[in-house]
């Protein structure tokens, strides 16, 4: 069984981030960055499965050089090797371009099985799992909450409007994944050392022969506004019901 | 000069600040206020490699150097200084003087054992008569027939009432001072080996801390740690890596304590606005943030000091003495943000509050840190 996993480095979800002043991107300068948290549940769950059936897994990630200690740490979860495109200017690539130099770079070998997390928790696109199993001419089944190998199947649950859907697909195939797949393990520190001493192979965009255009152009980007503070209804109860309908119709517009 | 840490430093920091957020975080006021022990903790600790983490990987250990350890430290004390320091005593004083001392023979046989969390280590060395003046230790080790006879008192052991193996100093030759202490390894299960009842005490109440009766106690001539008579230079030694992680203790506790402020001074509003918003209490916040500061930068420089294997005595002493200062000025300044909450076992500060306290006290009192410091200085 060979198993490809892609990761992707982000804001830990508690670091405070801005917006750069002239609106072209999001300034990372001392946020403490992490393993996306969805390609956490995709790293474990490759590796449950190896340490089941035996095979190999490859960590595939693409961004700066920084990224590397995300890829570490997939490594030290417990991956074997990895492959990665290091290129500042792809940091912030759009979705259809990451899918296309990502499946170029899985395309280079065989794989039974693709996983990586649902979304990445900053863009928040949930394309390039399904884009990537597009070009990979793969069948995909996304936000997988179970998994289970027959064979040259795999079945698996994913959660729809509602309802839990349970799917039978034949490998290869990708699997986008999420919370309450698995309980994704700690790196240990023998691992994180290990990982350091674990095959990487850099690729470029030349080595893969992509000269790869951007679809999407980014216009701006812009803080949320702030919240308005709560206000604090006086009086006695019936007429801070008036009061809260009267807010509700003629401010709120919601009633 | 960097002061980044390297790829394995930062990925180590994450996990255990997650490991620690997750599985330490919500039991700590628990285990706390019901004198647990953080036996599951350890487990779970040991399986990720963190009872050996400076051990050498052909001993079973982590093999990582003396800074990632320390980042180990702080994490846990953040959540819980109880486990943090029942983590300082195995991996420093435990694994550590074994490391350091121990014959092949002697490490083969214990740091496996040890790193993977199946024993773990106590430090044998405070008497009841003996604390800041340790070489004056009473505890006989009597030569008889393929080893000692050991006969003594042994107070405020930490781990000593769940421990496997303890290092041991006792006096092989009443004749000599410090030249007549001698250091063991005691296999805590041998006949004669008494540890007492729990000490109540103000703080630390999930740790273990017991007196340690030791009547007739065999210890075989292999079990003997290093030279004879060599042993208070080793403990002296020893105290100095201890130090550095007693540092990296208050360190998270001070980070704690100026977290939980933070986060209260935004939540909680008097006279119609966030308490965070009055000067006085910037005040104490800004102090806290400064001390925190300082306390890291002194216990950083003094852990990259013992990873690159300089001379640690003066850096060691004084990352100790200023961050367990530190830490109690951080715990007070909490409290007093909280007012009548911080006195409240409901709130994390007052847990702090009490633990840090003991940081000014043990592997050296504040006043010994001055002594050790000065010596240095004066050169005399």
């Amino acid at each position: 069984m060979k198993i490809a996993v892609m990761v992707k480095q982000v804001a830990d979800t508690a670091a405070k981030i801005q917006v750069l002043p002239d609106g072209s991107g999001m300034d990372y300068s001392g946020v403490q960055l992490v393993l996306n948290p969805y390609d956490e549940y995709a790293v474990e769950e490759a590796i449950k499965l190896k340490e089941a059936s035996g095979g190999e897994v490859v960590i595939f990630n693409l961004g700066p050089d920084s990224a590397d200690e995300a890829l570490k740490t997939a490594l030290a979860m417990g991956g074997d090797r990895a492959v990665v495109l290091r290129d500042p200017e792809l940091g912030q690539a759009d979705a259809s371009v990451r899918a296309e130099i990502l499946a170029a770079m899985i395309a280079r070998e065989e794989f039974d099985i693709v996983f990586c997390g649902k979304q990445s928790v900053d863009s928040d696109t949930h394309q390039v799992g399904p884009a990537v199993a597009q070009k990979l001419g793969m069948p995909a089944a996304t936000f997988i909450t179970s998994f289970a190998l027959d064979g040259s199947n795999a079945t698996v649950s994913r959660e729809a409007e509602g309802v839990t859907e349970t799917l039978e697909i034949g490998l290869p195939a990708l699997f986008t994944c999420t919370k309450g797949l698995n309980e994704p393990r700690y790196p240990s520190l023998p691992g994180i050392m290990q990982a350091a001493r674990k095959p990487k192979e850099v690729l470029s965009l030349a080595d893969l022969g992509l000269t790869p255009a951007a679809k999407v152009k980014v216009h701006g980007l812009s803080s949320p506004p702030p919240r308005a503070e709560g206000r604090m209804l006086a009086g006695e109860t019936n007429e801070k019901v008036s009061e809260l309908v009267r807010l509700l119709r003629d401010e709120a517009h919601a009633v | 000069m960097d002061f980044h840490l390297s790829e394995e430093q930062s990925i180590l920091r994450e996990m255990v600040r997650d490991f620690a957020r997750k599985e330490i975080e919500p039991i700590a006021a628990e285990s706390d206020q019901t004198h647990r022990f953080p036996s599951d903790t350890l487990k779970k600790a040991a399986a990720l490699g963190l009872m050996g983490v400076t051990v050498a990987p052909e001993y079973g250990g982590s093999g990582m150097d003396f800074l990632s350890y320390i980042l180990v430290l702080e994490e846990i004390a953040k959540s819980c200084a109880s486990t943090a320091v029942v983590l300082s005593v195995h991996n420093t004083l435990g694994c550590g003087t074994l490391h350091k001392f121990g014959n092949e023979e002697q490490k083969k046989r214990w740091l496996p054992l040890a790193a993977s969390g199946e024993a773990l280590g106590a430090y044998l060395l405070t008497e009841p008569g003996a604390g800041s003046d340790a070489s004056s230790l009473a505890c006989r080790a009597e030569k008889v027939e393929g080893g000692w006879k050991v006969t003594g008192s042994k107070a405020f052991i930490t781990n000593a009432g769940y421990a496997s193996f303890g290092i041991l100093y006792a006096r092989t030759d009443v004749n000599e001072k410090s030249r007549g202490i001698s250091a063991f390894i005691l296999d805590m299960n041998s006949e004669g080996v008494e540890p007492g009842p729990e000490e109540a005490k103000m703080g630390l109440n999930a740790s273990s801390t017991v007196m340690v009766n030791l009547d007739d106690v065999f210890i075989s001539e292999d079990c003997l740690l290093g030279e004879e008579g060599r042993g208070f230079s080793m403990a002296l030694d020893m105290l100095n890596y201890g130090r550095i992680g007693i540092a990296a203790q208050a360190l998270g506790m001070a980070e704690a304590a100026l977290d939980e402020s933070l986060k209260y001074s935004r939540e909680r509003e008097q006279f119609g606005k966030p308490i965070g918003q009055f000067q006085s209490i910037q005040d104490k916040l800004t102090a806290m943030y400064s001390d925190v500061e300082a306390s890291r930068l002194l216990t950083y420089r003094a852990a990259v000091a013992a990873s690159a294997g300089e001379n640690i005595i003066m850096p060691a002493a004084t990352a100790k003495l200023f961050s367990s200062q530190a830490a109690v000025r951080c715990a007070e300044a909490a409290v007093q943000i909280h007012g009548g909450y911080g006195y409240s076992k409901e709130y994390k500060v007052e847990r702090i509050f009490r633990d840090a306290r003991v940081t000014e006290i043990y592997e050296g009192t504040s006043e010994v840190q001055r002594l050790v410091m000065a010596r240095q200085l004066l050169d005399m």
